[in-house]
């Protein structure tokens, strides 16, 4: 279980005196869901996920992963960046094992691993290419890869799919989903995209800018596994909305709005 | 001339089109195929040579002023031995001064890459340095060290130094800011981090740097034996134009230049052995 505690976020920058990134946030990401930060402008965009990383400390409150305080970088956490970042020096096998050397953990035994999940994603015939060889998708599955082949109990996804068009993007969407499924990690995944939230969360967190406050979390009670058909379900339509709603007249909230109780309404409409 | 080009130009594209349907039209390709590339630059450069012989003639030019190029030819092929031994001199100056720059520029590149003090404390001697030009010391260097090899061993150190250095330090300092935040991540030490990371993503730019100072150290060594030597080509230049033997001169600056372009050449071949990746983004 992942918990922010009433956590602020102040960066100090030279031009403007100091920043108020977040601002008294609680959020908590219960063991084996999949949350979705949906925000709206670019403002601290990932903070959160720079916190809960262990990269960076807030400024006050605290954030616990399984009800330990987190005092620097874990070891148990995989990152996806909105680009790719691969090594151009290495074959896709090999920088999927990155984490691996990083760690300063035996490579061969699992070399294995890295296969198995590059074959997962459909790229079992480009174990030895080289990066610039791949499309950004393809590029974009590697760095998914590269996040999990240490098998971390979080994972933490910056926009990952922002780079790529449409339809790619829906399609890893839901790999992703069929992978995580497998083994159920706590995900927090930062988008700018509605229906992507809404495909792939089990929640989805609804960010007000600057400073960086929860509007209103709306679940998502989609069955799944999800597949994109569901995006013309009424469920996901008006849970969509609701999001939308709150991203445009959302104020500072913690308790669920009324549009959050119009997702309630929705799942019986499904049925 | 112009029309066998033209033909060249159409089986070249006729041969490219073997593959393709039997009744595309064949393309005129632009740029121009293998051929054009090879070819062009061949008639130019005959054409410059006619242009130079044909000047020195018409204006009855003396032949220490402007030698023609066929007494150009004829002097190096006639000195061929001496001027093989002038090239490897200075061909040795220009390895060995390289060499040394590579060895202390790699070293203070890391070290301004990751470290504020460092930086601040060696960037202003390095600018200090790189704004005198390397002419002004070969004398004293000379009057130090004395004649031989070693000044213009460090006159080709000098002016090879700092591009190396500054491309370096540049290329330590672009690591992706993902991949810093990965390392830190994963708790990788320093070291992993540097030596997985930083250091191969800085190739590009240490090559970049390599290229231009390459060159560089050519001029260095040249400077170097203008001001005094008993071999090597800048030397033999300064003894032939004393001479008035013009020709031989030019037939010195052509194996400079020949020189030069073979080091460069293999610069960049390493450059695409070590780095294969550059440039397929």
């Amino acid at each position: 279980m992942i918990e922010l505690r009433s956590v602020s976020m102040t960066y100090r920058t030279r031009k403007k005196g100091s920043v108020t990134a977040l601002a008294d946030l609680n959020l908590t990401v219960e063991a084996g869901e999949f949350v979705a930060l949906v925000r709206p402008s670019g403002c601290g965009k990932s903070t959160i996920l720079k916190l809960v990383s262990g990269l960076l400390a807030p400024t006050s409150g605290e954030v616990q992963i399984d009800g330990r305080a987190v005092r620097g970088p874990r070891r148990e956490m995989g990152f996806v960046f909105q680009t790719p970042v691969l090594l151009p020096w290495r074959t896709v096998r090999d920088n999927v094992l990155l984490p691996i050397e990083m760690l300063g953990l035996p490579v061969k035994a699992h070399a294995a691993r890295a296969d198995e999940l590059l074959a997962k994603v459909g790229l079992g015939d480009f174990k030895k290419a080289q990066p610039w060889e791949l499309s950004g998708g393809m590029q974009q599955r590697v760095g998914i890869c590269r996040a999990l082949v240490h098998d971390p109990d979080v994972l933490l996804m910056d926009e990952p799919f922002a780079a790529l068009d449409a339809m790619t993007r829906e399609a890893l969407g839901i790999e992703l989903l069929r992978i995580w499924e497998e083994r159920r990690k706590m995900v927090l995944f930062v988008t700018h995209s509605i229906p992507e939230a809404v495909l792939l969360a089990d929640r989805v967190v609804v960010m007000s800018p600057r400073p960086g406050r929860i509007a209103g979390v709306v679940p998502i009670d989609l069955p799944r596994p999800r597949h994109i058909e569901q995006e013309y379900d009424e469920g996901f339509k008006s849970a969509a909305l609701t999001i939308r709603h709150l991203i445009e007249h959302g104020g500072p909230t913690l308790t669920p709005t009324p549009m959050a109780a119009g997702s309630g309404e929705a799942r019986d409409g499904r049925r | 001339m112009v029309v066998s080009n033209a033909d060249d130009v159409r089986i070249a594209d006729a041969a490219n089109n073997l593959g393709q349907t039997p009744d595309a039209e064949p393309r005129r390709s632009f740029p121009p195929s293998d051929t054009g590339r090879w070819l062009a630059p061949l008639v130019s450069f005959v054409l410059i040579l006619a242009l130079w012989q044909a000047v020195v003639v018409l204006l009855r030019l003396p032949r220490f002023i402007l030698p023609p190029p066929l007494d150009v030819l004829t002097a190096l092929v006639n000195n061929f031995p001496l001027l093989l031994r002038d090239t490897w001199v200075t061909m040795r100056e220009t390895l060995l001064g390289f060499a040394l720059s590579i060895v202390i520029a790699v070293p203070l590149a890391i070290g301004i890459a990751s470290s504020a003090t460092l930086r601040n404390g060696i960037y202003p001697f390095l600018l200090l340095g790189q704004s005198i030009p390397k002419q002004a010391i070969a004398p004293l260097l000379l009057l130090w060290i004395g004649y031989g090899e070693m000044p213009k061993i460090l006159l080709a150190f000098l002016t090879a130094f700092f591009p190396i250095v500054v491309n370096t330090a540049i290329g330590l300092s672009m690591t992706p800011p993902e991949m810093r935040d990965l390392g830190r991540l994963l708790s990788a030490s320093r070291w992993r981090v540097f030596s997985k990371v930083t250091f191969p993503s800085a190739m590009p730019y240490f090559f970049a740097g390599l290229k231009v100072a390459i060159s560089l150290a050519i001029v260095g060594a040249v400077i170097g034996e203008f001001i005094g030597a008993d071999q090597g080509l800048g030397q033999r230049i300064v003894v032939a134009s004393g001479n008035q033997r013009t020709e031989l001169a030019f037939a010195a600056i052509l194996m400079l230049s020949l020189l030069g372009i073979v080091l460069f050449a293999a610069v960049s071949l390493a450059e695409k052995i070590i780095c294969p990746w550059y440039g397929k983004d």
